[in-house]
């Protein structure tokens, strides 16, 4: 299944956040979505998602979801947005409750999710007794549950310090490997978005558009190599350049805000 | 300089003085035993007063002979016929204006409809004294229970729908974004996620219309009841009964306390979350 951006421009009130956005996401294929601050990334994400309607344009599906899928397009929030009150495990059964499946069902997909993000053990737990890690993982715990064809990731990593966010990025490698997910990765960080990304989908400043679509020679495996370091570090730069200057104007433009 | 001989070994001289500790203060933790002894205290010596007449007892009647007023109330079975009236009224007019609190205030939390006219009536009623419709309400009703158990749900009913809408606002929205990128339906989204996440507001509104609750319960009792905690406070002032008034007011007191323990105990059951 492809998720197609097509000619996506949107505005809150008199505000041009993303102007004529088109791209696809290929089935099993990685997007990164990086820009400086305020370019409209999120606002891209959650119109993709079917959360927001677009000024213009549209999000449109190509293609059959896999058969046992029951959210397609799922997203994972850089909040984690868990339910306070649930625990772990009630929170990743939370999106199968209105399904169809059985409580047997439930269970055994609330197990496999729990156990591909090593969540076994802390099944009980609540969210406030997490480390912030721990919670991110329970949020793609919960999107594993209902077997998503694309992730839709909101800088899933900000809220995270820099160890924890390394660790993670580590699961996603693992998680993206067999390429049964595509994912959608929204971004700031750059370093974030040449290690997981197939393609980078570069967007200027606000009102967003597409300045350069930077494809990743390398598969993620080889990314995780000694070997590779250099040549990530200059596609990084590479990037950097890209946004510099405009991620400058951003700050100064927040600002005076 | 920063070497560990230096800083093990160096002799303590005329200018050497210790870093002054200035972060005392500002966290007032209260002891466990404080209260209980403060309070003993203060009964110690209101006793004293009264059993060396200090004080006249027909205007401030010893906590001995509270005691005793209350038991011999307990003993001829007055007491119990004046608080079960009471706590009948209260029930009944509490569950009413908390069932149509809860409703209303749901309704203005997720409705557009509900919320421009539900905000404009509740803003124009709220702050009305509810006693002051009492009459207004014998007239309507009669003057059995119904008024005053009218005037009770009345005056929890407002507030339990303010506590209650601003609960459903509360609820961060990207929980509710979360529900709806996974397709959640309506019905579970308010039960499974506004619920929960109202019933902190709600809670603290329960204890809110609970001493609401007990004032117009004697309010109204004092402007027409036969029985009842309110009218026995109020004969027993008429009488000049101060040991009796008094015990009528030691009695609405533990009441007060008793459902403020509850809603307590409803918290730590319900919001362990936390």
């Amino acid at each position: 299944m492809d998720l197609i951006a097509d000619h996506i421009s949107h505005r809150f009130g008199e505000l041009a956040v993303l102007d004529d956005v088109s791209f696809t996401v290929g089935s099993g294929e990685v997007v990164a979505i990086v820009g400086p601050s305020g370019c409209g990334k999120s606002t891209l994400l959650s119109i993709l998602g079917g959360l927001l309607q677009p000024t213009s344009g549209v999000a449109e599906l190509r293609g059959a979801p896999p058969a046992d899928s029951l959210n397609p397009l799922t997203f994972v929030f850089q909040d984690f947005a868990l339910l306070p009150w649930a625990n772990v495990e009630e929170n990743v059964e939370f999106p199968l409750l209105h399904t169809s499946l059985s409580a047997q069902a439930r269970r055994a997909q609330v197990d496999d999710a729990l156990r591909r993000t090593g969540l076994t053990d802390f099944r009980k737990a609540y969210p406030k007794q997490l480390s912030g890690g721990m919670r991110q993982r329970v949020g793609i715990s919960r999107a594993l549950a209902v077997k998503p064809a694309i992730l839709l990731m909101d800088e899933p990593l900000s809220a995270l310090d820099s160890q924890t966010r390394e660790l993670l990025m580590e699961d996603f490698v693992r998680l993206l490997a067999d390429g049964a997910m595509g994912a959608a990765y929204v971004t700031h960080n750059l370093e974030e978005a040449v290690r997981l990304a197939d393609r980078i989908v570069v967007l200027s400043r606000r009102p967003g558009r597409i300045r350069e679509v930077v494809s990743v020679a390398m598969t993620r495996a080889e990314r995780g190599e000694a070997t590779a370091r250099a040549k990530m570090l200059e596609l990084q730069n590479q990037l950097w350049s890209l946004i510099r200057t405009e991620a400058i104007d951003a700050e100064r433009e927040v600002q005076h805000a | 300089m920063l070497d560990r001989a230096a800083q093990a070994g160096t002799p303590k001289d005329a200018a050497t003085r210790r870093v002054r500790f200035r972060g005392a203060g500002f966290v007032p933790a209260s002891s466990r035993f404080g209260g209980w002894i403060g309070l003993a205290l203060v009964i110690a010596v209101w006793q004293l007063a009264g059993s060396l007449r200090w004080v006249n007892p027909l205007f401030l009647p010893a906590p001995s002979a509270i005691a005793k007023a209350i038991y011999e109330l307990a003993i001829s079975g007055a007491l119990w016929q004046h608080v079960s009236v009471s706590l009948l009224r209260i029930g009944a007019g509490w569950l009413l204006g908390t069932a149509a609190g809860v409703a209303v205030g749901f309704a203005i939390g997720l409705s557009r409809i509900a919320r421009s006219v539900g905000i404009t009536f509740i803003s124009a009623l709220f702050p009305i004294p509810k006693i002051a419709l009492l009459p207004l309400l014998i007239l309507w009703l009669g003057i059995g229970e119904e008024p005053k158990i009218a005037t009770i749900a009345l005056g929890v009913f407002f507030s339990t729908a303010i506590s209650v809408y601003s609960g459903v606002d509360a609820v961060p929205r990207n929980l509710i974004r979360m529900a709806q990128s996974f397709n959640v339906p309506f019905a579970t989204i308010v039960r499974k996620v506004i619920w929960p996440g109202a019933l902190p507001s709600i809670l603290a509104g329960f204890r809110i219309t609970a001493s609401v609750a007990l004032l117009l319960v004697v309010s109204a009792e004092m402007i027409g009841a036969q029985y009842g905690i309110g009218a026995f406070v109020l004969q027993a002032g008429n009488l000049m009964q101060t040991d009796q008034l008094l015990a009528g007011v030691v009695i609405l007191s533990v009441f007060g306390l008793a459902v403020g323990k509850v809603i307590n105990l409803l918290e730590t059951k319900l919001l362990h979350w936390r």
